[in-house]
């Protein structure tokens, strides 16, 4: 036995003479020291990142099968699409590799929105983790580009003109508009040319985005130190040996823990996966499962549910501008509601950082900005003419909230250093 | 938190609030061999001539309880083999010719006529039940679910013929073969086997979800120990 060890210590210290393999296994995991107080909200940031590989895994499987091709085989039906029913019934598996792919987009929407708001709660964006933030935004936005790519590739109803309507906004952008989105299809409408770049953009150009951001995202973490539901250092308070006194190693205490998290996480994906895997048409829409056809626009064209808040956001914007069509500013309103995220660091001027600590009027604007995210998503998925109840035009209520999403952050500098805080502890607290 | 739950409550109540189109409750046949089997011989017996289901093929009939030769010897008209896709003779141009529109193919349709209205399934029920003599139209008929659909009522001499009231209302004028009650099981089969073939593993993925949950369960309480037995230093 101790000459397997000594043997096992040797390879290793051959290993670090020459790579830093056991001091980043510490600095990262074994002596990261994070706070002992993490509650439920701190369980998304791994799960993301079980996501991303499970969509990286089950995206290089299904790579072998699919086929980018737009073209119509002898049944009429555009290749890429059969090929995607060739993968539900003939690949072995198959079915189970594709629904962990399309239930792992709108999960990994799930779990990084979670993750989002768990840093909206505890200030998580504030100093000294604004580039932790921005790495975390700068993801978020690739994901939505990853998401919008990969939605084109099944070439059913939804995929296409949902594409067409997204590559057309950029045609509202004066001047360039028109042949900046001919240069991104490649076509004068979606087609075969569009398939294959997107195709490559899906698989490989946002995927290595992805990564190298993820990488940013963790290596900024594990510099500053987590934040935590006190919103408090714990690195202002450390023992003789200079760990801080409310921190426990990385592994195992919270490997073991997020192993929980995952399990749990794991049993919810499994549910919508194997009971519920189009999730009421959210997930996957009933019109995809027509084949692209360029010759009809299907009658109601709405996004995946993800999108949908910041397409409420782009339709709300009614009034033309300047001289500049109505649409241009919609799109540069949908543009400006996810990039205004990229200040947030600087937009709270609050004394603390976390919601426990913090007044009436953050937990009311916090709230209310909740609602109204819900509220806009929900009406993105539904035509402009939806009344609520048959009573309520839906169109004022998404101008309403809209106008809101972007006051929330714009007097965010206002209300967050008037509001009434309490004394934060010395110590993180444990419930 | 309570005010997020609240509003999380309201969604799907005011998603269902505004349904256009009322269509009746599909009969569900999954997991009922023998009717998805009669279901498959009207399909094949009088959608498969015009519509395709290419991406079905015959042999995976082995999932309702068909064997090779049973296939062989009754629905096997438009392949040589029996793992060969469901294909048809007609041409996509001549369909478009002979309907103004290509018969689309039928493998996914029950997934794809889901709405908020109902399930594919139930579209399906009540769309072939729902055509009427009009003279108005080329083929003489017209339904009241598709409005000026392409094809004609190929199950007619089964169901009748059905016309329009004024009260906008359908009524039988010519019962056909079957009454009212049997043309209606008939359709609920066929609806049953289209919505087999839209995914056919979907028994089989229900089933391995259950064993799937269960292993989870059993490796929740396994990572809850291990955990709580690591926490016990932490205070």
């Amino acid at each position: 036995m101790s000459t397997i060890n000594d043997g096992l210590k040797s390879v290793l210290g051959w290993v670090d003479a020459r790579f830093p393999l056991t001091s980043n296994w510490k600095s990262h995991v074994s002596e990261y020291y994070a706070p002992k107080n993490f509650n439920f909200w701190y369980f998304f940031g791994s799960l993301a990142m079980l996501v991303l590989v499970i969509q990286i895994v089950t995206g290089i499987l299904l790579v072998m099968h699919f086929k980018p091709d737009a073209t119509l085989n002898a049944s009429g039906v555009p290749i890429a699409f059969a090929s995607v029913e060739y993968i539900m019934r003939d690949v072995p598996w198959g079915w189970l590799v594709r629904y962990m792919h399309s239930t792992g987009a709108s999960a990994f929407f799930v779990v990084i929105y979670l993750h989002m708001f768990r840093g909206f709660l505890y200030g998580s964006y504030r100093k000294p983790r604004e580039l932790v933030w921005i790495f975390g935004m700068l993801i978020f936005l690739s994901l939505m580009a990853e998401a919008f790519f990969g939605y084109l590739l099944p070439w059913g109803q939804m995929s296409y003109w949902g594409a067409q309507v997204i590559v057309n906004l950029f045609s509202a952008i004066p001047v360039i508009g028109p042949d900046l989105s001919l240069w991104i299809r490649g076509d004068y409408v979606v087609g075969d040319a569009t398939l294959n770049r997107f195709f490559a953009f899906h698989v490989i150009a946002v995927p290595l985005v992805l990564l190298g951001l993820v990488s940013a995202h963790i290596l900024a973490l594990h510099e500053v130190g987590s934040n935590n539901p006190d919103g408090i250092e714990i690195k202002k308070k450390k023992d003789a040996n200079g760990i801080p006194l409310d921190g426990i190693a990385f592994h195992p205490y919270y490997t073991v823990k997020d192993i929980v998290g995952t399990v749990v996480f794991l049993a919810v994906f499994s549910i919508v996966l194997f009971f519920m895997p189009e999730g009421g048409g959210y997930f996957l829409e009933y019109n995809n499962f027509f084949p692209a056809d360029p010759l009809q626009t299907p009658p109601h064209i709405a996004p995946v549910w993800y999108f949908t808040p910041y397409y409420s956001i782009l339709r709300a914007v009614t009034y033309p501008l300047f001289g500049i069509d109505a649409k241009f500013w919609g799109v540069a309103a949908m543009g400006a509601s996810t990039l205004i995220l990229l200040l947030l660091p600087w937009l709270d001027r609050s004394p603390v950082k976390s919601i426990r600590y913090r007044g009436p009027i953050t937990k009311w604007m916090l709230s209310l900005f909740v609602i109204g995210f819900f509220i806009l998503g929900f009406l993105g998925t539904k035509p402009p003419s939806y009344e609520f109840f048959g009573m309520i035009p839906g169109a004022p209520v998404a101008q309403l909230f809209s106008l809101y999403y972007f006051l929330f952050f714009l007097t965010m500098p206002v209300w967050s250093s008037l509001d009434r805080c309490k004394p934060e502890p010395d110590r993180v607290t444990s419930k | 938190m309570r005010k997020f739950l609240t509003a999380l409550l309201f969604v799907p109540i005011v998603a269902f609030a505004n349904a256009e189109l009322h269509l009746d409750k599909a009969p569900d046949r999954s997991g009922d061999k023998a009717a998805l089997q009669r279901g498959a011989k009207t399909f094949v017996n009088y959608c498969l001539n015009c519509h395709s289901a290419s991406y079905m093929r015959y042999n995976r009939l082995s999932d309702i309880g068909l064997s090779d030769a049973q296939i062989k010897d009754n629905l096997l008209f438009t392949a040589e083999k029996v793992g060969e896709p469901m294909k048809v003779a007609l041409q996509r141009a001549d369909g478009r010719v002979f309907f103004g529109a290509a018969p689309p193919d039928l493998t996914v349709i029950a997934r794809a006529r889901g709405s908020e209205s109902g399930s594919g399934a139930d579209w399906l029920y009540t769309y072939l039940r729902s055509f009427y003599r009009d003279s108005e139209r080329p083929t003489g008929w017209n339904n009241t679910v598709f409005p000026n659909v392409g094809m004609p009522h190929v199950l007619w001499e089964l169901q009748g013929d059905q016309t329009l009231s004024e009260h906008h209302a359908l009524e039988l004028a010519n019962p056909g073969k079957l009454s009212a009650k049997e043309y209606d099981a008939m359709v609920g089969d066929l609806v049953g086997y289209l919505n087999y073939m839209g995914e056919p593993g979907a028994e089989a993925r229900k089933r391995l979800g259950v064993f799937v949950l269960l292993g989870l369960f059993l490796l929740f309480i396994l990572t809850y120990a291990l955990k709580r037995e690591y926490w016990k230093d932490v205070h």
